[in-house]
C-alpha cells in the first residue's frame, strides 16, 4: 500500500471525529429536552396552571438556542460522506444514501415544520394544536437519530445487502433487513436513551443552580420532578440497551468487544474489570502484553455478560489476530491473503468481462465471492497485522468512565427525586452542586460512548468489507487539514456563542408572562 | 409491484430536479439576507427584515438537506464524484449554511459573543454564496468538470494510485469552474433572482410604508440584471453542443445544439420552460404596474415561475440519452442517468417513500397557514415571545 496517502486518511479520520463531536455535544439536549418539554406542555393543557406555561417556554428557550447550532454543525456531517469518503459513497451508496434520504423527508421536515409553530403559535394556534407541535417537534427529532443510527448501525454490522462486480459496490437486497438489523434498533434504543438521561441532568443542574442561588423555587422543582422521574425510567434503559450494545458488539464485532476489555488473551470464565488502571506499555507494537498496575474483578461476569453464559469463551486480541484453530477464529494473515484473492480476482473479472472472455470471467467472480467476506482485509496485505488493532486504553477506559457515570447519574436522579418528594432538596446543597457539576459529566459519558463506539471499530468504516484507506476522497492532505483548522475554528467560536448565550439566558431566569396567560 | 429500471432512473431525476427547483425557490431567503441594509434602514426595520425572514430560512435549510439526501440514494455517483471532487466549492456552500444557521437565532441574544455586525455579516456571506455558487455548480451539469471516473480503481492494491474510484483533475478542485463566463452567467442570475424573490416576500408580508418604496425602487433595479444574466446563460445553452449519450452503447459524444434538441424533442418541457419563464415576468412586472392591488401576489407568480423554469432545466440536462453531469476531461466518465443511479431496488424502495412527499408538503401547508395569517410589523413583534 505504498500508494495510500496516510496523512490525507488521518486528516480525513480527524476531520470526521471533529465535526461528529461537535454535533453530538448538541444533538442529545435536543432528543431529551423537546420531551421533557412536551411533558411539561402536556400538564399545563391538563392542569390549565399558568405556572407550567411559563416553565414550558423557560426551557423551550434554551432548546432553541441549542436546537440551532444542533442543525448548523449538522449539515457538514451530510455532505462530509460525499467530500471527504467519496469512494465509500460509491461503495455503499445504494444501502446508506436512502436512510439519510428517508430522514430528510420524514424527520426534518417534521421538526422544523412544527417547530416554527411551537416558537411562534402561542398566540395564534388554539392549546391543542401547540401541544401536537411540541409533541411532533420531540418525535421529530427523534426520528432523525433513528435513520442516522440505522445507517450507523449498518455500518457496524452490514445487513441486507449483496456485492454487485459489475457496478463494483454492495447493493441492497433487502430494505427490512437493514432497518431492522439487531445492531441498528438496540443502538438507536441505547442513544436515544442516552439523550434522555444527558436532558434531565441538564434540567436537574440547571434547576440545582437557582435553589442555590435562592431563586426560581417553584420552576426549579417542578422542573426536577419532571426531569428525575423521566431521568430515573431512561437510566433503566440506557443501562438496559447498553448491555445489549456489548453483547452485539461481543457477537458481530469481536475485536472491539477485545479492545474494550484490554482482553489480549482468550479465555473461558473470562472475568469482568469493574475498575481498572493500565500498564502504559500495553500499547507496544506486538500487542501481548495483558497488564494491569490495579484491577477488580467480578469472576465469571465477562463470559456471562457477553454470552450468558459463565463458561463462554471469550476470545483475545491475540487469538483475533493470529488466530486461534481451537476456537475456529482464523488469523488476520489468512484473512488478509482471502481478501487480497477477493479484490485481485474482481479486477480479473471486470478485465475478462472487458475482453469478452465469459468463461474467465465466470471463474474469476466465483473466485471472487468465496472469498468477499474478507474483503476489506486485503487492502493490509503484506501490512504489519497488528495495524487492524484499535487503540486499546481508549476504548477500555471511555467505556467505564461511560458505564460509571450511567450509574452515578441513576443515584443522582433518585436521591433528588426522593428529596424533592420530602421538599428538602432546598437544604442539600451538596447534593444540589453534585447535580450541577454533574451537567458536564453527562456530555463526557455521551461523548465517550461515541469514542467506544467509533474507535473501537477502527479501520473499519464498514467492518471487514471497507477500511478507511479505500473509503476516501483523492484530495491534498493540506485541503483537508485547512478544512478541519477551519470547521475548529468556526464550531469553537459558534461553541463560546452557545454557552454564552445559554448562561446568559439561565442567568436571566424565566420572564413571568402573566399578562400573556391570562389572554389564553 | 416494481417500475422498469429506466422508469424509476427518470423518476429520480424528476424528483432530484423538483427539489432542486424548489431549492432555488427558496433561496429567497438568502437574497432577503443581502438586502438587510438597502431595505432596512432602521434598526426595527432590520427587526422586522430578521424575523420574516427567519421564520422561513429552516426550510430553505431543510430543502438542501434533503436535496443532498435524495441525490446520494439515488445517483450515488454523483455525490461522490462532485462533491469529492469539486471539493473547495461545496465546502464554501455549507460554510456559509453553517453560519447562517446559527445567526438568526444568535444576532440580538445577549452577550453573543461575536456581537450583532458579526451574525449579519454571516447572513450577508451566506446570503451571496449559496446563489452564486449553487447556481455555478448547476450550470456545469451543461458545461462539464473535469474529472475520471474508473470502477475499477477499487482493486488498485500497488502502483502509484489510490484505490479511489472517482478523481477529479480540475486543478482547483472545483472553484474552477466560477472562472467559466457561461457557469457565472447562472450564478450571478440566481443570485438576482434571489433578490428578486426577497422583494416580492417582503411585498407579501410587511405592513412598513417607507420600506414598500425602497422595496419597489429595488424590484427593477434587481429584476434587470438578473434578466440579461439569465437570458445570456439560457441562449448559451441552448447553442452551444451537448453530451449526448448513445442509448446503445452508453457512448457519451457532443452534440451541437443538444439543448436545443433537448428542449423540441420533449414539447412538454419546452412548454414548462415558457411557463415557467412568463410567471416570473408576471410576477415581477404585475407589482410595478398595480402595486396596490397586485404587490402580495408577485411572489406566487415568480415563486411558481422559478421553480417551473429551474425544473425544465434540470430535465433538459439529465433526459433525452443526455449525459447530465459530462465530464470534459474524459468524456466517457461523464455521468448519465443509467451509469450513476442506484440500484432497482433501492430506487424502487425509495419510490415507495417518496409517496409521503405529498403528505409532508399538506402539514407545512396547513402549519404555515396557522401562523403566518397577518402581515409584519413592530406591532406585531413586540406582541412575540421568540424574537430573533
Ligand atoms: C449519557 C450517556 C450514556 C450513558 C450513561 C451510557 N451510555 Fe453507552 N453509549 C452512549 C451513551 C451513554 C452513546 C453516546 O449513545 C453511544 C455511542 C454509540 C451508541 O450506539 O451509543 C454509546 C455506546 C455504547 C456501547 C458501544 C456500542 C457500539 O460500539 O456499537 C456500549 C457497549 C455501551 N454504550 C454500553 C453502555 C452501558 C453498559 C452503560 C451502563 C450504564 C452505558 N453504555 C451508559
Ligand atoms: C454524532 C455522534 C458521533 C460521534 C461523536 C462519532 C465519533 C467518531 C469518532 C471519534 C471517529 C473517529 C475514529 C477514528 O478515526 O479514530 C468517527 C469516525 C467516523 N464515524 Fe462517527 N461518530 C458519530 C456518529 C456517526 C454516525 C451516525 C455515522 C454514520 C452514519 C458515523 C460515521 C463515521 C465515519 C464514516 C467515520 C470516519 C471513518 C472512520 O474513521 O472510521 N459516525 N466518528
Ligand atoms: C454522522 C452522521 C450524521 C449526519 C450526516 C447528520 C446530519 C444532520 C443534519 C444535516 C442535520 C440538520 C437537519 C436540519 O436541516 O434540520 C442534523 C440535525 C440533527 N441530527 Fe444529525 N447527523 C448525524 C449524526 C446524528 C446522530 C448520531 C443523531 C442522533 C442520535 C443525530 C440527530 C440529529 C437531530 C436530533 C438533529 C436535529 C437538530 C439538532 O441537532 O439539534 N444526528 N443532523
Amino acid at each position: 500500500m505504498e500508494n495510500v496517502d496516510f496523512s490525507l486518511v488521518d486528516w480525513s479520520r480527524a476531520q470526521f471525529a471533529l465535526t461528529a463531536m461537535y454535533h453530538w455535544l448538541f444533538v442529545p439536549l435536543t432528543l431529551g429536552l423537546s420531551f421533557i418539554i412536551a411533558f411539561m406542555e402536556t400538564l399545563y393543557v391538563r392542569t390549565g396552571n399558568p405556572e407550567w406555561k411559563r416553565i414550558t417556554k423557560f426551557w423551550m428557550t434554551l432548546f432553541g438556542i441549542n436546537f440551532a447550532i444542533g442543525v448548523a454543525t449538522g449539515i457538514i456531517l451530510e455532505f462530509e460522506f460525499g467530500t471527504n469518503w467519496s469512494n465509500y459513497s460509491w461503495f455503499v451508496g445504494d444501502i446508506f444514501g436512502a436512510p439519510l434520504a428517508i430522514e430528510g423527508i420524514m424527520a426534518f421536515f417534521l421538526e422544523s415544520t412544527f417547530i416554527a409553530v411551537m416558537f411562534f403559535g402561542w398566540n395564534k394556534v388554539s392549546r391543542k394544536f401547540h401541544l401536537l407541535s411540541t409533541w411532533l417537534v420531540a418525535i421529530g427529532s427523534n426520528l432523525s437519530a433513528l435513520w442516522i443510527l440505522v445507517a450507523n448501525g449498518w455500518m457496524q454490522y452490514p445487513a441486507g445487502m449483496k456485492f454487485n462486480p459489475d457496478t463494483a459496490r454492495n447493493e441492497m437486497t433487502n430494505f427490512w433487513e437493514v432497518l431492522f438489523s439487531p445492531v441498528a434498533i438496540n443502538k438507536f434504543l441505547h442513544t436515544i436513551s442516552s439523550g434522555y438521561v444527558l436532558a434531565s441532568v441538564f434540567v436537574i443542574g440547571v434547576s440545582a443552580w437557582y435553589l442555590l442561588k435562592n431563586r426560581e423555587h417553584e420552576l426549579a422543582k417542578k422542573s426536577i420532578l419532571v426531569a428525575s422521574v423521566f431521568g430515573l425510567w431512561t437510566t433503566a434503559f440506557v443501562v438496559l440497551t447498553g448491555d445489549g450494545s456489548a453483547r452485539n458488539m461481543a457477537k458481530y464485532q469481536p475485536m472491539k468487544f477485545a479492545a474494550m476489555e484490554n482482553l489480549y488473551t482468550g479465555q473461558q470464565n473470562a472475568p469482568l474489570v469493574a475498575i481498572g488502571i493500565l500498564k502504559a506499555d500495553s500499547k507496544e507494537a506486538q500487542h501481548n502484553k495483558q497488564d494491569f498496575r490495579f484491577q477488580i474483578e467480578i469472576p465469571n461476569m465477562l463470559s456471562y455478560m457477553a454470552f450468558l453464559d459463565p463458561n463462554a469463551y471469550v476470545p483475545g486480541i491475540q487469538d483475533i489476530v493470529h488466530g486461534n484453530a481451537e476456537h475456529n477464529i482464523p488469523s488476520f494473515q489468512e484473512r488478509s491473503e482471502k481478501g487480497k484473492i477477493a479484490i485481485n480476482s474482481l479486477a480479473n473479472y471486470k478485465n475478462a468481462k472487458k475482453a469478452g472472455n465469459d468463461s474467465l470471467a465466470k471463474v474469476s467472480l466465483a473466485n471472487f465471492e468465496a472469498n468477499y467476506s474478507n474483503f476489506g482485509y486485503g487492502f493490509y496485505a503484506g501490512r504489519n497485522m497488528h495495524e487492524l488493532v484499535p487503540s486499546v486504553p481508549t476504548s477500555f477506559y471511555s467505556f467505564r468512565i461511560m458505564v460509571w457515570l450511567g450509574v452515578h447519574f441513576g443515584v443522582l436522579f433518585l436521591v433528588v427525586l426522593i428529596l424533592t418528594l420530602k421538599d428538602k432538596i432546598d437544604k442539600k446543597r451538596f447534593i444540589l452542586y453534585t447535580a450541577l457539576w454533574s451537567i458536564p459529566l453527562a456530555y463526557i459519558a455521551s461523548e465517550l460512548g461515541w469514542v467506544v463506539a467509533e474507535v473501537g471499530r477502527q479501520p473499519w468504516v464498514i467492518q471487514d468489507i471497507l477500511p478507511t484507506i479505500a473509503a476516501v476522497s483523492q484530495l491534498k492532505s493540506s485541503s483537508v487539514q485547512i478544512t478541519f483548522w477551519l470547521f475548529f475554528i468556526i464550531f469553537t467560536g459558534l461553541l463560546i456563542a452557545e454557552v454564552k448565550i445559554m448562561t446568559t439566558s439561565i442567568k436571566k431566569g424565566s420572564v413571568s408572562d402573566n399578562q400573556e396567560s391570562t389572554n389564553q | 409491484m416494481t417500475l422498469s429500471y429506466d422508469i424509476l432512473q427518470h423518476y429520480w431525476w424528476i424528483i432530484v430536479s423538483l427539489l432542486g427547483a424548489i431549492l432555488v425557490f427558496l433561496m429567497f431567503v438568502q437574497g432577503g439576507q443581502t438586502l438587510l441594509y438597502t431595505i432596512g434602514k432602521t434598526n426595527d426595520e432590520r427587526t422586522i427584515l430578521v424575523n420574516l425572514l427567519g421564520r422561513k430560512w429552516e426550510f430553505t435549510f431543510t430543502t438542501l438537506v434533503t436535496f443532498g439526501g435524495a441525490f446520494f440514494a439515488s445517483f450515488p455517483l454523483f455525490y461522490s464524484t462532485s462533491f469529492g471532487g469539486a471539493y473547495w466549492v461545496w465546502m464554501l456552500i455549507l460554510l456559509g449554511f453553517i453560519l447562517q444557521a446559527v445567526s438568526y437565532e444568535y444576532r440580538s441574544k445577549a452577550s453573543n459573543f461575536l456581537g450583532k455586525r458579526t451574525f449579519e455579516s454571516f447572513l450577508l456571506l451566506n446570503g451571496i454564496l449559496a446563489p452564486v455558487l449553487i447556481g455555478t455548480a448547476v450550470a456545469t451539469f451543461f458545461t462539464g468538470s473535469q474529472f475520471s471516473v474508473n470502477l475499477t480503481n477499487i482493486t488498485n492494491l500497488t502502483g502509484t494510485k489510490m484505490p479511489v474510484i472517482s478523481e477529479w483533475t480540475g486543478p482547483a478542485h472545483g472553484l474552477e469552474a466560477a472562472l467559466n463566463v457561461q457557469n457565472l452567467m447562472l450564478g450571478l442570475a440566481v443570485l438576482f433572482l434571489s433578490r428578486v424573490l426577497a422583494l416580492l416576500y417582503f411585498m407579501n408580508r410587511i405592513n412598513h410604508a417607507e420600506m414598500m418604496e425602497r422595496v419597489k425602487k429595488q424590484l427593477l433595479l434587481n429584476a434587470i440584471p438578473f434578466l440579461v444574466f439569465f437570458l445570456i446563460f439560457l441562449i448559451w445553452t441552448l447553442l452551444s453542443s451537448g453530451f449526448a449519450v448513445n442509448p446503445e452503447t452508453g457512448v457519451v459524444s457532443m452534440e451541437s445544439y443538444k439543448y436545443l434538441h433537448n428542449l423540441i424533442q420533449i414539447p412538454v418541457v419546452a412548454v414548462i420552460l415558457l411557463l415557467g419563464v412568463a410567471l416570473v415576468l408576471l410576477g415581477i412586472i404585475r407589482p410595478l404596474t398595480c402595486f396596490e392591488k397586485c404587490s402580495t401576489k408577485g411572489i406566487w407568480g415568480a415563486g411558481l415561475g422559478t421553480i417551473l423554469t429551474v425544473f425544465a432545466l434540470l430535465l433538459l440536462a439529465g433526459f433525452n440519452n443526455t449525459a447530465y453531469y459530462p465530464s470534459t476531461y474524459d468524456l466517457q466518465s461523464s455521468l448519465t442517468l443509467k451509469n450513476s443511479s442506484s440500484s432497482q431496488y433501492t430506487l424502487m424502495a425509495m419510490s415507495y417513500v417518496s409517496l409521503l412527499v405529498p403528505f409532508v408538503i399538506a402539514y407545512i401547508w396547513v402549519a404555515w397557514r396557522s401562523i403566518d395569517n397577518q402581515k409584519i410589523d413592530m406591532k406585531e413583534l413586540n406582541n412575540e415571545s421568540h424574537l430573533y
